[in-house]
């Protein structure tokens, strides 16, 4: 049976609970799921956000994480992948990404949502602009996020 | 070849995607953002340090050496910041 992935880039905030239980609905080969969420911070290096703005190449952006979904499967053994991405105006405290692994043992639904995450970060095309009393400006690419996504291709 | 821009390189463009016909001298990835630089302030600004450009050929990233003949799309945009 294929593995069910889903895959969607939406201005609409998402309901984990939905997400998990369309996920899971009538299997029973599932023994563990992994939700992963990304949440807009009211906050960054001590600069109140008021908001970010999430910007998104359509059609790669999918494609982007559909390369990366049938890599995290090839890897362990999923039976199941949620990544839901919003896109637009996001304010603090609001989901802004999900990430859901579910497989028969919990050890590869950990690991497999951590390198989708650490791969969305790093590939997918998406670019944040925050809000702040000081105008609003491009988030520049962290390093760490760079070095987070390079572990997983070592030996 | 149509050409799309994202984030600070579509402000800085002041387009978000153009069709360009490039002389066949422009092979690579690198040769294009150098002619684009060319074609005015606008793009000089947007292109002026190419090497934290991202560039991505019909959808798939791509170094800034590879070959553009053959493209049908071809985007750039600067280092992803999504998740």
């Amino acid at each position: 049976m294929p593995v069910p992935v889903t895959i969607r880039i939406q201005q609409a905030d998402f309901d984990i609970a939905r997400e998990i239980a369309a996920l899971t609905a009538g299997r029973t080969d599932i023994g563990a799921v992994v939700s992963f969420s990304g949440i807009c911070r009211g906050s960054e290096k001590g600069e109140i956000i008021a908001a970010l703005t999430l910007e998104h190449y359509p059609g790669m952006a999918e494609a982007e994480i559909l390369r990366h979904a049938e890599t995290a499967m090839s890897r362990w053994p999923l039976t199941g992948l949620t990544v839901v991405h919003r896109v637009g105006r996001i304010i603090p405290g609001e989901n802004i990404v999900l990430v859901l692994t579910a497989s028969a043992h919990r050890q590869a639904a950990f690991q497999a949502a951590e390198f989708l995450m650490d791969y969305l970060k790093t590939n997918a095309p998406f670019w944040k602009r925050e809000e702040s009393a000081a105008g609003t400006s491009w988030v520049e690419a962290h390093d760490h996020d760079d070095a987070a996504a390079a572990r997983w291709t070592k030996p | 070849m149509k050409v799309k821009y994202f984030a600070w390189v579509r402000e800085r463009v002041g387009k978000a995607e153009e069709t360009v016909e490039p002389p066949a001298s422009v092979r690579t990835v690198d040769d294009l953002m150098a002619w684009l630089a060319k074609r005015g302030e606008a793009y000089a600004h947007a292109f002026e340090t190419p090497r934290v450009i991202r560039a991505a050929i019909d959808h798939a990233h791509v170094k800034s050496d590879t070959v553009i003949a053959g493209a049908g799309e071809i985007a750039f945009f600067p280092p992803m910041t999504g998740g």
